[in-house]
C-alpha cells in the first residue's frame, strides 16, 4: 500500500533530484521570481563566475519594492527619473541584468508591473504543485494556489539562477484547522492576525502549514492569498491550500498558464494535490471560527494580536518575563498604556495596499465602505495602492478610484509602497498608521513610524472615524453615524 | 566563503528575543547592490540608544553574538547576514533562529549555534564578565562545542552538510553544478510527465 502523505510531501517528493543519505535533498524549483532588492548581487556572482541563468524561462523579473508610487512616466511617456539615486540604481541594475541573462522583465510602467506576489498569481505564473522560490518572505503567498513556495536569501537566489534548484531538508507538517462561518466584518486578514496571535512568530519555525477546515475551503483565492502571504508572520517559510475548483477557475486563461489540452492534463494532475486521508500532521493548531473577530495589532510584532474591541494588554500579564520587558518595549514605541481601549487610539495615516492586501476584493471591501463618506479631520495622510496596473485598472473600470479620491485618499501607482521603508511613502516618526500590510516592525514604515495592522475594512473604518474603529460599527450602520 | 574551524573572543551580550532582521539593517539599507560596507546600518535603531552594547568599547569587534529566542525572524533579506559579517561576527548563539536568516547565514561563512536558555544565560554572565571584564568564548566547530576558561563546555547540533562546507570554505554552487546532469535528467523527465510547467510565452 502506498503511503499516506500530506499535501508538503506530494509535492516534495514530486521535485527530489536527488536524496543524500544524510536526508538533505537537491530540490528542482520551479518557478522564480526576481525583484531589485534582493538580485543585484546575485547577478553579479553570476557574472564574476563567467555562469549563465539556467532556465531563464522559470523565471520572471519585475521591480515593485524601490519603486515611487508616484508617476513614473510624463506626458511624452519619458520616464521620470527616480530622485534616490540608490532607489535608482537598483532599478537600473535589474533593467540591466534581466536582458543581459535572458530573464523576462515587467517594466516600471508596464501595465502589468506590480508587487511581485501579486502578479505571480494575476499573470498565472504560479500553479498548483509547483515548486516557487522570489528574494522575499512572502513569497509564502502562493501557497495559496497550491505551489510550494518560500522566500530565499541572495545567495540562494543566486544558486537557482545557475542550477535552478535548491539544498533543503524536509520540514515539519502543521495542520491550521479553522472550521466553522466567520461573521459579518471579519476577514482573511483577520484570520492571519489570529493565527499569528495564537502560535507566535516562531510558532511555525521549520513547519510548513497546511491551511484546513470549512473557513479556507469557502474562502476566495484572493482571502487565501492574504492568509499564506502571512504564513511567513507566524514563523513558518511556506503555508499551503490544496487546489480546488476555484484554482483551477482562478488560473484559466490566465496569460502564463498552461492553455487547452495542457490545461486539461495540469488539472488532472492538479486534482491530485490534496493530503491522503490519514496522513499523519507533526502538529495541528486548531482555531474555532466563532471566537475570530476583527482583529488590530497593538505592539512591534505581529503576535502581539488583540479583538478591536479590546484594551492594551498589560506587559505584567505575559507569563514570560522576557515577553514582559518586550511588550513594555514596545508599549513606550508605540506611545501607548496598558488598559487603554484600542477604540480610542486616534489614528493619522491610513494605508491600503502591500502584497498581503492589494487585490481587487481588498480594494472592493474598504471602497464599499468609504462610499458617500470622508475621511476624519484627524487623517494626514491616506492613501491606496494597488497591487498591480492590472489591479488598478480594474477598480478604475468599477469606478472604485472615484470612491477613494471623492473620500479623501490618494489612489496611487502599484508597488510595495509603505509596506516598508525602501521608497518615499513612509509614516513619520511618531505618527501612527492603520496599515493593510504585515509587519508592525519598529521602524518597518519608517524610522519612528506606529503601525496597527488591520484588514482593507478595518482601514476604511478608521479612516472614516480616525481612530481604530470596529469595522461591524459602520457595517451595521450604512449612514455613516457612529456612536 | 571563508573557512570557519575555531572563533575564539569576545561576545557582545545581547540577549534579545524575537530580534527581527527590520531591526538587525533597516529597509533603507537594502538598496545597494553591493554586499559589502553595511555594518554601518547594522542594528541602527538600537545603536541610537545611549549604552547600548554594539557601541560599547567593552564589546565593539567582538565576533561572537548572543541573542535571544527566534533570531533573525521576519524579512528574508541576506543584508542582515551581510550586515553582521561586516560587523566581524562569525558566531551567533541562540535559543533558536528564523529558517531563513539560519540559511542566509550559513551561506556567508557565519555559524548560528542553538543552545538552551539556561546555557544562553550562563554565556552571557561570561560575555560581560565574571568579575567585570569580558572574558572570551571558544566555539570549535570541528567538536561542536562552545567552552570557556571557566570550565562551561556546551556542545551542539549542526547539520553535517553545512559543518563539511563550514570547515572547507565550499562554494555550494560549485557543488551543485558537478551535478548538472543528474538536473538535466530530472528536466527531461519532467518535460515528458509534465510538459505544461514551462510557462507559456508571452508575446
Amino acid at each position: 500500500m502506498v503511503k499516506a502523505r500530506t499535501l508538503y510531501e506530494k509535492i516534495w517528493d514530486a521535485h527530489v533530484v536527488e536524496r543524500r543519505p544524510d536526508g538533505t535533498c537537491l530540490i528542482y524549483i520551479d518557478r522564480h521570481l526576481v525583484h531589485e532588492v534582493t538580485s543585484p548581487q546575485a547577478f553579479e556572482g553570476l557574472r564574476l563566475a563567467g555562469r549563465k541563468v539556467r532556465r531563464p524561462d522559470l523565471t520572471l523579473a519585475v521591480p515593485d519594492h524601490n519603486l515611487p508610487t508616484t508617476p513614473r512616466r510624463d506626458a511624452d511617456g519619458k520616464r521620470i527619473p527616480i530622485a534616490d539615486p540608490e532607489s535608482a540604481q537598483q532599478l537600473a541594475a535589474l533593467e540591466r541584468n534581466a536582458p543581459e541573462f535572458g530573464v523576462r522583465l515587467i517594466g516600471d510602467a508596464d501595465a502589468e508591473q506590480g508587487i511581485v506576489h501579486v502578479i505571480g498569481p494575476e499573470q498565472g505564473f504560479t500553479l498548483p504543485g509547483t515548486t516557487l522560490v522570489c528574494g522575499d518572505s512572502h513569497t509564502s503567498s502562493h501557497g495559496a494556489l497550491g505551489a510550494l513556495a518560500f522566500g530565499i536569501g541572495t545567495s540562494e537566489v543566486e544558486h537557482v539562477l545557475a542550477t535552478q534548484t535548491l539544498l533543503l531538508k524536509q520540514s515539519k507538517t502543521m495542520a491550521v484547522v479553522v472550521d466553522g462561518v466567520l461573521a459579518p466584518g471579519v476577514t482573511a486578514k483577520d484570520v492571519a492576525l489570529a493565527i499569528c496571535g495564537t502560535i507566535g512568530t516562531a510558532g511555525g519555525t521549520g513547519y510548513v502549514m497546511e491551511y484546513r477546515g470549512s473557513v479556507f475551503r469557502d474562502m476566495s483565492i484572493e482571502g487565501r492569498l492574504t492568509v499564506a502571504n502571512m504564513s511567513i508572520e507566524a514563523g513558518a517559510r511556506s503555508g499551503l491550500f490544496a487546489p480546488d475548483e476555484k484554482t483551477f477557475a482562478y488560473i484559466e486563461g490566465r496569460p502564463m498558464a498552461p492553455k487547452g489540452a495542457d490545461f486539461e492534463a495540469a488539472v488532472a494532475y492538479w486534482r491530485t494535490l490534496h493530503t491522503d486521508e490519514g496522513a499523519v500532521f507533526d502538529k495541528t493548531v486548531v482555531i474555532d471560527a466563532a471566537d475570530i473577530v476583527p482583529n488590530v495589532t497593538w505592539g512591534t510584532s505581529p503576535e502581539d494580536v488583540v479583538a478591536v474591541t479590546g484594551v492594551v494588554p498589560d506587559p505584567s500579564s505575559f507569563a514570560d518575563p522576557s515577553k514582559q520587558a518586550a511588550a513594555q518595549k514596545s508599549l513606550d514605541y508605540m506611545g501607548l498604556t496598558a488598559g487603554q481601549r484600542l477604540a480610542d487610539v486616534a489614528i493619522e495615516h491610513i494605508f491600503i495596499g502591500s502584497c498581503t492586501n492589494s487585490r481587487i476584493e481588498d480594494l472592493r471591501a474598504a471602497a464599499s465602505l468609504l462610499k458617500g463618506r470622508h475621511i476624519a479631520a484627524g487623517i494626514k495622510h491616506a492613501m491606496v495602492v494597488p497591487g498591480s496596473g492590472l489591479v488598478k485598472r480594474q477598480a478604475e473600470e468599477e469606478g472604485l478610484d472615484r470612491v477613494f479620491l471623492d473620500a479623501g485618499f490618494e489612489w496611487r501607482e502599484p508597488g510595495c509602497s509603505a509596506c516598508l521603508g525602501m521608497n518615499p511613502d513612509k509614516v513619520p516618526a511618531g505618527e501612527r498608521c492603520a496599515s493593510t500590510s504585515n509587519r508592525n516592525f519598529m521602524g518597518r514604515q519608517g524610522p519612528g513610524s506606529r503601525t496597527h495592522l488591520v484588514s482593507p475594512a478595518m482601514a476604511a473604518a478608521a479612516a472614516i472615524t480616525g481612530r481604530l474603529t470596529d469595522v461591524r460599527e459602520l457595517l451595521n450602520n450604512k449612514e455613516g453615524v457612529v456612536a | 566563503m571563508d573557512k570557519l574551524t575555531t572563533v575564539d573572543g569576545r561576545a557582545y551580550p545581547f540577549g534579545m528575543k524575537n530580534v527581527d532582521t527590520d531591526i538587525v539593517i533597516p529597509a533603507h539599507w537594502l538598496k545597494t547592490i553591493s554586499r559589502s560596507g553595511l555594518g554601518k546600518g547594522a542594528f541602527e535603531v538600537l545603536r541610537k540608544e545611549p549604552g547600548n552594547v554594539f557601541d560599547d568599547p567593552a564589546y565593539v569587534g567582538s565576533p561572537i553574538l548572543i541573542a535571544g529566542d527566534n533570531f533573525g525572524c521576519g524579512s528574508s533579506r541576506e543584508h542582515a547576514a551581510w550586515a553582521l559579517g561586516d560587523l566581524g561576527i562569525k558566531v551567533v548563539i541562540a535559543p533558536s533562529f528564523s529558517d531563513i536568516f539560519s540559511g542566509n547565514a550559513f551561506k556567508n561563512g557565519i555559524l548560528t549555534v542553538v543552545l538552551p536558555q539556561a546555557a544562553i544565560d550562563r554565556l552571557m554572565d561570561v560575555a560581560k564578565g565574571v568579575n567585570g571584564t569580558p572574558d572570551p568564548i571558544h566555539i570549535d566547530l570541528e567538536s561542536q562545542t562552545v567552552t570557556t576558561q571557566f570550565q562551561d563546555r556546551f556542545t551542539f547540533e549542526i547539520d553535517p552538510f553545512r559543518k563539511h562546507c563550514l570547515l572547507g570554505g565550499l562554494d555550494e554552487i560549485g557543488l551543485t553544478l558537478d551535478q548538472s546532469d543528474l538536473i538535466g535528467g530530472y528536466e527531461a523527465k519532467q518535460a515528458q510527465d509534465r510538459p505544461w510547467i514551462v510557462p507559456a510565452a508571452v508575446a
